[in-house]
């Protein structure tokens, strides 16, 4: 059962890869659908089923060959709690943005090639989610890192394109070197790669100071694939890909799996405390970094694609307290609200005819109605308005950091009223204000299908926070924290909090308020009041540069790393290869030339000449041996 | 004498007597000689199958042994056998030769191209399985003779030049070596009264050693096997041949020179150079990890300089080659698994991008990166193989290549951390030339006119690559029963190597 869950977007895979080019359009895209809600419905038949069983069943661990017998690897699969609930998103949230995507790419000529990545995709983030193998689970990720690359550069025509999928290979292989040198770490420390043994194994104190080098390579690979300082400099040019893909792999599901993995393995983080307050601090500092970034940003999706940057730097935050929890929470919110800006972003771009530039649109409003209800659901969900799923993950997330270090709480508010204000800005320069291009022709809303996925993420975006309604809360919504009891059983041993009403409220009232005052006054600021907005603009010029440019970050790596790199591959080919170990050959070979020259004078025809050799020789040996001999 | 015993002997000498029927046809058959070619070496291919069905994996000893006195007074014996290191390089020297001869499109003297590569496989099978140092020495030799003809007839403009270039090189290792086996039998003569010129024989030599002198005969001896085996891999900073011998050389003479030839370096230093000299290994040991790790490194750097598609393949070998040299050297049993098992990797998919390029420059008469580009909006099929067959060999899990480095760079890791992080680098650098390479042939706009009309693989061409397709991905998902035949023989090396012997399998009744 649960390597069907695995079989079907390997076989739309196979299917579409292989002769999707012969088919008609509609089965390519039937197939690509079909295969990834097969798996969502298995899935989801696992979750009832592990709702009625008692907490200590709720665990399926499957072994489907021996891989690698020589390191004990196996193929090995484990449904858990955590797994289970990756999975849903995976296969639930990729099913809808399927199904956008078949009428998104409707128009495209290789919409097979596109289902077949997609479904490739969605095969090898399962069995990241599901591995219960460090190796199996590398497979997946290094499997994830080669969909994006094929997806961003998916119009590979335009080199730019191409070369942001090159870009994020690269920078992801950076992080997976350092995850590669971890796992060989881990290897001749404990002798297995299957994490439910390294999870029972018992730790002894001297080798906690490897742990906490294994558990900071770790974390180095999943800066890479969560795009977090300092590794995050792919995921906005990742945006080059068709806005679909950037939903799926480049907000929903791919770039969690750092987080996950972080909470997969929370059993050695938390014996690593030192691994603990890095992965916090480059969480909350990522978020803040990418925030401030976002707020100048002109392309719709650069906005959310920092804005991604952002809230998994909250999710790191969450994981590196203590709060796995809290952390997988924020990842089903962001996966759920994430995806819907995205995909409403993509239903204004293809209104559009493909124009990126916010400074282009405005008052779009009346234009595409639907797309600016289920976008507004968004930006209420993202900057944590109640009853949005994204206030109570993140404000879950800011309780537990109260309670851990004050200063995590004020950093993590500073970054809520930052979210506030690039997400207003954006949504107030689309769709309200003036319209800034000349539009002609009729523009048309999303069509159904499209239009199907957008309701259902915004009522998931609504709703989905009901899954984990704190505790204080109780009252008003008569339902407990779901989905805390539904995890306690994967992270025994996490930070625990006990809900103290008083205090929290108090704290959920203060972010609000001022979360609430930041969206109005941002809306007024470029809305009503766009001399506001000019004049903030001209006062701070010098910092509105430095933001707008990213903070010159990757011209700075491209002047540290790339530039020398090519320098000196091109110096060594000059100098070394062709001039000193050349060189030196010609000069041997000069040598033996000279010498043959010379030797050639010796050979003149001369009898005479060679018999003098000859006995010059024959005396020569004969000395020789009758001096060994005395 | 049982089919068992001669299987050996049959695998090294169809091929020859398959090129002396290619010769006394008629001229009316002339046109079928490719046909034939290939039939020969299928036929050679479906023998050596009869290998896996006969050894046994719970050995390490030598099979299919075949012994026969040739040269009683010298000692001299023609002398063959397999053990779990050398039979999979055979399957894959008689695997890639069908590929290379079905996939030929070189069409003036065909009948002396073909012959070129079935005297190769002779010369390459007799390599692996001679336990005789003379007779070892032979096919060594031997396998440059077509070579050399193939670079120097079959080959590009600068032929004359690179085949030279070839032919000193590996001539000066092999003279090395021819001294350094006079040396061994003279020290067989001195320490048993008798001449041999066996394998067996010479592993039970006690070679002097002394470790405060650099002259000392076991160091000399081993310098003299290194060397030759260095240049052949070839090692830094003795690679310089390569890249030219590549760039010059057809199609096909690429695709065995790197998928076979170059393996035989490092099948020298499991068979000779380690278990003959360790102490002399063990001093020099230093030296070589130096070596292996700069080319990973150089390699993949100089990879990154080319200009030219072939040479940026021949580059990356280098790094590829420098990596196995790696596994090797850390003596323990996951190193040399990934070594031996990333030889059949790398001969695979570093023999098909040879293909590869091949078949752009059949199309295209260039090999210049710049002139290509977008190939993938008129070449889709190949861009597929292309791809499929880079991710390959720039080790992505599920192919092959993940496999062998990992189990290499796990070995070196337990030998010491370091050798694991530069070794590692090879997964950044790997992948940086690689999808450069990826990117400059096969996407962005087409620029060039005469990429507009690029016709894409021919039926045949996918059944050339094919073949070594699924085997990417059958040893990549599932390598157990290639790990199977060789661990035996691996962790004898590894437990043994300073005071290694072999014995002879005697097959129960």
């Amino acid at each position: 059962m649960l390597s069907a869950i695995l079989l079907f977007p390997l076989l739309g895979f196979l299917i579409n890869g292989l002769v999707g080019r012969r088919l008609p359009k509609v089965a390519v895209s039937i197939i690509g659908c079909t295969s990834v809600f097969i798996s969502f419905a298995i899935a989801f038949y696992l979750f009832m089923d592990f709702l009625q069983s008692p907490e200590g069943w709720r665990e399926i661990t499957v072994t489907l060959f021996q891989w690698i017998p020589l390191l004990g690897v196996d193929a090995s699969l484990k449904l858990d709690s955590l797994s289970l609930l990756l999975v849903l998103v995976v296969t639930g949230v990729g099913f809808l943005i399927h199904l956008y995507s078949a009428h998104y790419m409707e128009e495209d000529p290789s919409i097979a090639r596109y289902f077949s990545y997609l479904n490739l995709f969605t095969f090898a983030m399962l069995l990241l989610v599901l591995a219960n193998n460090l190796l199996l689970l590398f497979i997946g990720w290094e499997g994830v890192g080669l969909c994006s690359y094929l997806l961003i550069g998916f119009w590979f025509e335009d080199l730019e394109k191409a070369q942001a999928g090159k870009k994020a290979f690269l920078v992801n292989r950076i992080g997976d070197f350092s995850f590669l040198i971890a796992l060989f770490l881990i290897f001749t420390t404990f002798g297995t790669f299957n994490i439910s043994s390294l999870k029972i194994f018992e730790v002894s104190p001297d080798q906690l100071h490897t742990l906490t080098v294994i558990t900071l390579l770790l974390f180095i690979g999943a800066c890479g694939k969560s795009a977090q300082i300092p590794l995050y400099v792919w995921l906005p040019d990742a945006m080059a890909g068709p806005t679909p893909v950037s939903a799926l792999i480049h907000a929903a599901t791919m770039v969690t799996a750092g987080v996950y993995m972080v909470a997969r393995l929370h059993f050695w983080y938390l014996l690593t405390p030192f691994s603990m307050t890095v992965i916090a601090t480059v969480g909350i500092i990522t978020a803040l970094f990418s925030a401030s970034m976002a707020f100048f940003q002109n392309d719709i999706k650069k906005v959310l694609a920092y804005s991604t940057i952002s809230q998994l730097g909250y999710m790191f935050l969450a994981v590196g307290i203590g709060a796995f929890s809290a952390g997988v929470f924020h990842l089903i919110t962001h996966a759920f609200f994430k995806a819907l800006l995205f995909l409403a972003a993509g239903s204004v771009i293809h209104a559009l005819h493909g124009e990126q530039d916010i400074q282009k649109m405005g008052n779009l409003k009346s234009k595409l109605p639907l797309t600016h209800i289920v976008f507004l659901f968004g930006v209420l969900a993202i900057i944590g308005c109640p009853p949005f799923s994204g206030f109570f993950s993140k404000d879950e997330i800011l309780w537990f950091a109260f309670n851990k270090n004050t200063l995590f709480w004020i950093l993590g508010l500073l970054g809520a009223l930052m979210t506030t204000f690039y997400m207003v800005r954006l949504f107030t320069l689309v769709f309200y204000g003036i319209s800034r291009k000349e539009i002609k022709e009729h523009l048309h809303e999303a069509p159904p299908l499209m239009a199907l996925s957008l309701i259902l993420l915004a009522f998931l975006s609504l709703g989905g926070g009901l899954i984990g309604v704190p505790h204080s809360l109780y009252g008003f919504f008569k339902m407990d924290n779901f989905l805390e009891h539904f995890l306690n059983p994967v992270f025994i041993g996490q930070l625990e909090i006990t809900h103290e009403g008083l205090s929290e409220y108090t704290l959920m009232m203060i972010t609000l308020v001022l979360t609430l005052a930041t969206a109005i006054w941002t809306f007024l600021t470029f809305h009503k009041h766009q001399e506001w907005a000019e004049h903030l603009r001209i006062k701070c010029s010098k910092i509105h540069a430095v933001l707008a440019n990213k903070y010159y970050v990757d011209e700075f790596y491209t002047w540290a790393f790339v530039v020398p790199v090519k320098k000196s591959s091109e110096l060594l080919l000059k100098f070394l290869d062709k001039g000193a170990i050349d060189g030196a050959l010609g000069g041997l070979g000069k040598v033996t030339i000279l010498s043959g020259t010379g030797l050639k004078l010796l050979q003149n025809g001369n009898i005479q000449t060679y018999a003098l050799g000859f006995v010059i020789g024959t005396l020569g040996i004969l000395l020789y041996i009758w001096s060994m001999w005395t | 004498m049982s089919f068992e015993n001669s299987l050996l002997t049959l695998l090294i000498f169809f091929p020859i007597i398959g090129t002396f029927l290619l010769w006394i046809l008629p001229k009316s058959l002339e046109s079928k000689i490719q046909s034939l070619a290939l039939i020969f070496s299928l036929i050679e291919f479906v023998l050596s199958l009869f290998l896996l069905r006969t050894f046994d994996s719970s050995s390490h000893l030598l099979q299919l042994v075949q012994k026969v006195s040739w040269i009683p007074s010298l000692g001299i014996s023609y002398f063959v056998g397999i053990d779990g290191i050398s039979l999979w390089l055979i399957l894959l020297t008689t695997f890639l030769t069908p590929i290379v001869i079905f996939s030929s499109t070189i069409q003036q003297h065909i009948k002396g191209y073909m012959s070129c590569f079935l005297i190769l496989e002779t010369a390459m099978i007799g390599t692996f399985v001679s336990l005789d140092l003379f007779l070892f020495y032979i096919f060594w030799e031997l396998m440059l003779v077509p070579m050399y003809f193939m670079i120097g007839i079959w080959g590009g403009q600068n032929r004359i030049y690179a085949t030279l270039k070839f032919f000193i090189y590996t001539l000066a290792g092999g003279v090395c070596m021819l001294l350094a086996i006079l040396f061994l039998v003279y020290l067989h003569y001195d320490q048993f009264g008798t001449f041999s010129t066996s394998l067996l024989d010479m592993y039970s030599l006690s070679i002097p050693f002394d470790s405060l002198k650099i002259l000392n005969p076991q160091s000399l001896l081993f310098l003299a096997f290194a060397l030759a085996f260095l240049i052949k891999i070839p090692s830094v900073p003795f690679h310089t041949w390569l890249p030219d011998a590549h760039v010059e050389a057809p199609t096909g003479g690429s695709v065995i020179l790197a998928g076979v030839l170059l393996k035989m370096g490092a099948y020298g230093f499991l068979r000779f150079a380690i278990p003959l000299f360790p102490k002399a290994l063990h001093f020099f040991m230093p030296t070589l990890i130096t070596l292996a790790l700069a080319g990973v490194i150089y390699g993949a750097f100089l990879a990154l300089a080319q200009k030219d598609l072939k040479k940026l393949v021949a580059y990356s070998s280098i790094s590829h080659m420098g990596l196995i040299l790696l596994g090797l050297l850390v003596l323990n049993s996951h190193g040399l698994s990934g070594s031996i098992f990333q030889m059949l990797s790398h001969g695979l998919s570093t023999g098909a991008l040879f293909l590869m390029v091949g078949m752009i420059y059949d199309r295209r008469h260039t090999k210049e990166i710049a002139l290509l580009g977008g190939l993938t909006k008129v070449m889709p099929v190949f861009s597929s193989f292309f791809l499929i067959i880079t991710l390959a060999s720039i080790a992505l899990p599920t192919t092959n290549g993940f496999v062998g480095e990992f189990l290499i760079l796990i070995g070196a890791f337990e030998k010491n951390p370091l050798y694991a992080v530069l070794g590692g680098t090879t997964v950044v650098l790997g992948a940086y030339y690689m999808l450069w390479m990826i990117q400059r042939v096969l996407f962005g706009p087409i620029q060039h006119e005469e990429n507009k009309t690029l016709s894409d693989l021919s039926w045949k061409e996918i059944g050339a690559l094919l073949p070594i397709v699924v085997f990417i991905f059958w040893m990549g998902l599932y390598p157990k029963p290639f790990f199977q035949k060789m661990e035996k023989s691996i962790d004898h090396l590894a437990a043994n190597y300073e005071h290694y012997d072999l014995g002879i399998y005697e097959r129960k009744p």
